[in-house]
């Protein structure tokens, strides 16, 4: 309560970063295999803990749904977990809960992924790594389960409806990814069209083997990792094939859209498509973006829009880096009565910084604080988890984690310009007034 | 630079990896003569160091006219010393690849970073500078108050479910401070002036009133002994007087209804309870933790499997229950009804559910669930020197020791289902009850609010 910053959104700029190095080579020690059904699986033995952390990951995620359909996927991922063939929902609710298990994921644009938290002693493993197996392999998708998951799904479709937030964010992405599946956004009409073939047949086709990243760290060894593995995935979905193809992401025409709403501050994006993982100006990228609206207090946007004029709780800048162009987005909250005043700052912070690059002086303490905070991205099961299952899904190379930091230090403020000069071009820029209506 | 920070990466990935058991001991105490409390737990899994300080000063130590004050204190402090100039404070942290934050509640004010371990003593340097050296200057105040106004704007004021959490304080509480919230009323945030921060600063911001957590790579004795080289300085001050300001007894049931633009009601019932004093003689205060547990501690907990998934009166439920605090305590159920069905009809659904509970009580198995993720979350939070810190903290500030951490959870493990029925019974009672009920409006019939009046400052 009462925070002083609402995000930590320098972690969402930064969040998915290094690699892990080979186990040839020792670094970090990741064991990297292919199960007998295909899928991939990155293990990293943490034995200081009595404790287990499974990812499953697929290539499941919103860009996956078919036109029409949007829904679909957050509806499967949701109904996974609703049945399986041996068992109701009740009871793989309470065999999680009765050995202290943790079942939690999400879906997003890309990913649809599950992690599974457990105690690493034989008992509460095995229960909680079966129960997982039979949610990920012998879903049912009972029809009660669908019609009810449905209801709720557009409930909370017409609830976000109402808020600024969620509009101002639909509308942004409806404006940068135009006919690019990273547009969709489910709507009432758009989950009422979903029938349960439609659950069944994404899960077919889209959980698959082929398709799924498998990652283990915690309190297990190499040869359990290996049968955990196995147990996870050797009776999932084969063989549907490669995944239909997806349009190029295009830049969007730059325009200023405002949205009426009666709340008291206008909700402000700001942005374009801009960065894959694997862009070669992602350290350029990374690096600026610290400087200009990631490093929390002492980012250009916080200290001209914040602390030098009070316009603003929160403002933030950051890359979301997906398989295809993910977005570049600036946000801010303002009262509509400063708005335009707040957002004219903004565009002047973001176009000095596009104009002229950031100072020798900025750049110098961005890498300070990224070289030398490197270790708080990795210091819990958990972060490192989050990291390796990153490197998986993306498949980033192999070298990137021992490069991380010298990569960060290498870049010079001539790369950052050029990079930003590459990837956010003001002509394409989209911005979103939610709050103070047309103008 | 570079090559240092290589090896640095491969100390810390072989430390997270492959760390014998064993790193980690219990939490250790030390006093400086200037009663400043310092606490210590050891986890050498990985070199990076969480460290806190909090301050038993809230919005429960505000008086009428003056709420937010707490918190507005908290974002000053950011704003220069008389060493440290305004905004140097995180950019020294940044530059030390430092991440930082602070929070206010109701019961305490803490700041914290998370460092790489050798950036600890600074952080003990520019904390124990804040700690007596703070300016708050009429010109950063000016600017500093319109961010909490908009802060307060955007989680409070544009947040249908804030003005119901809002309201139910509002109506539960008549003269507890716990009534006003912890951001502040927009008409005292619109009177504030730099002086009450000033004030505020001045009378809660004493080593005496205050405690140093620290969890991560580093040596208890050698935190202790830097402690003192840095908060050893600042001299102890008497505390003002605390008045109780006891909370009159409940005489009924209390209803209120607010309206914000939304698409479904959303309902907030909150009864009073007791939180925990004596951790050794209480025993309530467990049994309404597994009743919290039973009610809502999984997806298969009786509120969600009963109203969500078997009549699906509700879209969503919930109960929550927080055994330490300095004020009151109140259980909470909350949900929202399905389209089509009504608050009432939820509210029904609710205290069916209670009602159930205390006819029949709970069953053993829910009790052993319940237990098994006790037990489960003891391991889990070892993860975290982070989550560690902050439960040191939340207990040292709420009137218990970091000492009580486990023993609460033993007592909570030794929970009896008759226990948990007699709590029930015992506190889900109407005369204890405040009812929230949000009455959606359609966004396009909701008036925009008038311009607020300017500042004079």
């Amino acid at each position: 309560m009462g925070s002083r910053r609402g995000k930590l959104v320098f972690l969402v700029a930064a969040a998915a970063l290094w690699m892990a190095a080979s186990a040839a080579r020792a670094a970090l020690p990741i064991h990297i295999w292919t199960t007998s059904s295909g899928a991939r699986v990155y293990f990293v033995a943490s034995r200081g803990i009595p404790m287990l952390d499974i990812n499953v990951d697929f290539d499941a995620g919103g860009r996956r749904v078919p036109a029409g359909k949007a829904g679909l996927g957050g509806l499967t991922y949701t109904l996974v977990r609703a049945g399986s063939a041996t068992r109701s929902e009740e009871e793989i609710s309470r065999r999680i809960a009765d050995v202290g298990a943790q079942l939690d994921g999400s879906v997003d644009r890309d990913r649809a992924g599950f992690s599974l938290r457990t105690l690493s002693s034989e008992r509460e493993r095995g229960q909680a790594i079966a129960t997982f197996a039979e949610i990920l392999q012998t879903p049912v998708f009972p029809e009660a389960a669908f019609a009810r998951e449905k209801a709720r799904l557009v409930d909370g479709i017409r609830e976000e409806e109402t808020k600024p937030e969620a509009i101002v964010s639909k509308a942004f992405y409806r404006l940068l990814y135009a006919a690019h599946p990273y547009a969709l956004a489910p709507t009432p009409e758009t989950v009422l069209r979903i029938e349960g073939a439609d659950v069944e047949g994404f899960y077919r086709a889209n959980y698959v083997a082929e398709r799924a990243v498998v990652t283990i760290l915690g309190d297990v060894d190499r040869e359990l990792a290996g049968r955990i593995a196995e147990q996870l995935t050797a009776g999932l979905p084969r063989g549907a094939g490669a995944p239909a193809p997806l349009p190029a992401v295009l830049q969007p025409r730059g325009e200023t859209v405002h949205i009426a709403h009666p709340a008291s501050q206008s909700h402000i994006l700001l942005g374009l498509p801009a960065m894959t993982r694997k862009d070669p100006d992602y350290f350029p990228l990374l690096v600026g973006n610290y400087i200009l609206g990631g490093g929390g207090f002492v980012s250009r946007l916080t200290l001209e829009v914040r602390e030098k004029r009070g316009y603003a709780y929160s403002v933030y800048s950051y890359f979301l880096p997906l398989a295809q162009e993910g977005p570049f987005q600036i946000g801010l909250q303002t009262k509509k009565e400063q708005a335009e005043e707040a957002l004219a700052r903004v565009r002047a912070v973001l176009g000095e910084f596009l104009a002229q690059g950031p100072r020798a002086a900025e750049l110098k303490a961005a890498k300070q604080n990224l070289v030398g905070g490197f270790a708080l991205r990795i210091d819990s099961n958990r972060k490192l988890l989050e990291q390796v299952a990153l490197i998986g899904f993306y498949q980033l190379p192999l070298t990137w984690l021992d490069d991380f930091t010298a990569r960060v230090e290498k870049v010079s403020v001539d790369q950052i310009r050029a990079a930003f000069a590459r990837h956010v071009r003001p002509d394409n820029l989209v911005t979103v007034v939610v709050g103070s209506g047309e103008k | 630079m570079g090559i240092r920070m290589f090896r640095h990466l491969f100390a810390l990935i072989a430390a997270v990896a492959a760390t014998a058991a064993g790193a980690q001991g219990a939490a250790q105490e030390y006093q400086l003569a200037n009663g400043l409390r310092v606490i210590v737990k050891e986890d050498h899994r990985a070199p990076t160091a969480v460290h806190m300080v909090w301050y038993r000063a809230g919005s429960m130590d505000e008086v009428s006219g003056a709420s937010g004050v707490a918190h507005v204190l908290e974002h000053m402090m950011f704003k220069g010393t008389k060493t440290v100039k305004s905004g140097e404070f995180s950019r020294r942290i940044a530059a030390a690849g430092g991440r930082e934050n602070a929070f206010t509640n109701r019961d305490y004010t803490a700041y914290f970073q998370q460092v790489p371990k050798d950036a600890l003593p600074l952080m003990m340097q520019l904390e124990a500078d804040r700690m007596s050296n703070l300016l708050v200057t009429e010109t950063e105040f000016s600017r500093e108050i319109k961010v909490v106004m908009e802060e307060r704007r955007l989680r409070t004021e544009d947040q249908p479910r804030a003005l119901v959490a809002e309201a139910l304080n509002a109506e539960a509480y008549f003269a507890h401070p716990y009534r006003w919230p912890v951001i502040g009323w927009m008409n005292d945030l619109e009177h504030m002036r730099h002086a009450d921060a000033r004030n505020w600063y001045a009378r809660w911001y004493v080593p005496n009133n205050a405690v140093v957590v620290v969890v991560g790579d580093v040596k208890a004795d050698e935190v202790f002994a830097l402690a003192q080289k840095y908060y050893g300085r600042i001299k102890a001050r008497p505390l003002p007087e605390r008045k109780p300001q006891i909370e009159p007894e409940q005489r009924g049931v209390r209803r209120a209804v607010v309206k914000a633009p939304a698409e479904l009601p959303y309902l907030l019932m909150g009864w009073k309870c007791p939180v925990l004093r004596n951790v050794g003689q209480d025993l309530q205060p467990y049994a309404l933790e597994v009743l919290a547990g039973v009610l809502d501690g999984n997806e298969s907990a009786r509120l969600n499997q009963s109203l969500v998934r078997n009549s699906r009166i509700a879209s969503e439920v919930g109960a929550g229950y927080d055994a330490t605090a300095r004020g009151p305590g109140m259980c909470f159920l909350e949900g929202t009804p399905s389209q089509g069905r009504s608050a009432a009809e939820l509210e029904a659904g609710l205290r069916a559910e209670l009602a159930r509970v205390v006819d029949n009580g709970v069953t053993e198995e829910e009790l052993a669930r319940v237990k098994a993720q006790v037990v489960a979350s003891q391991v889990f939070k070892r993860d975290s020197i982070f989550g560690q810190a902050m439960e040191i903290g939340q207990f040292e500030t709420t009137g218990l020791s970091h000492r009580d951490i486990d023993r609460v959870l033993e007592r909570i493990k030794a929970v009896t289902a008759e226990q948990v029925r007699a709590a029930a019974k015992q506190y889900f009672a109407d005369d204890n009850l405040t009812v929230v009920v949000l009455d959606p409006q359609p966004l396009d019939q909701a008036k925009a609010r008038p311009a607020p009046p300017r500042m004079r400052h």
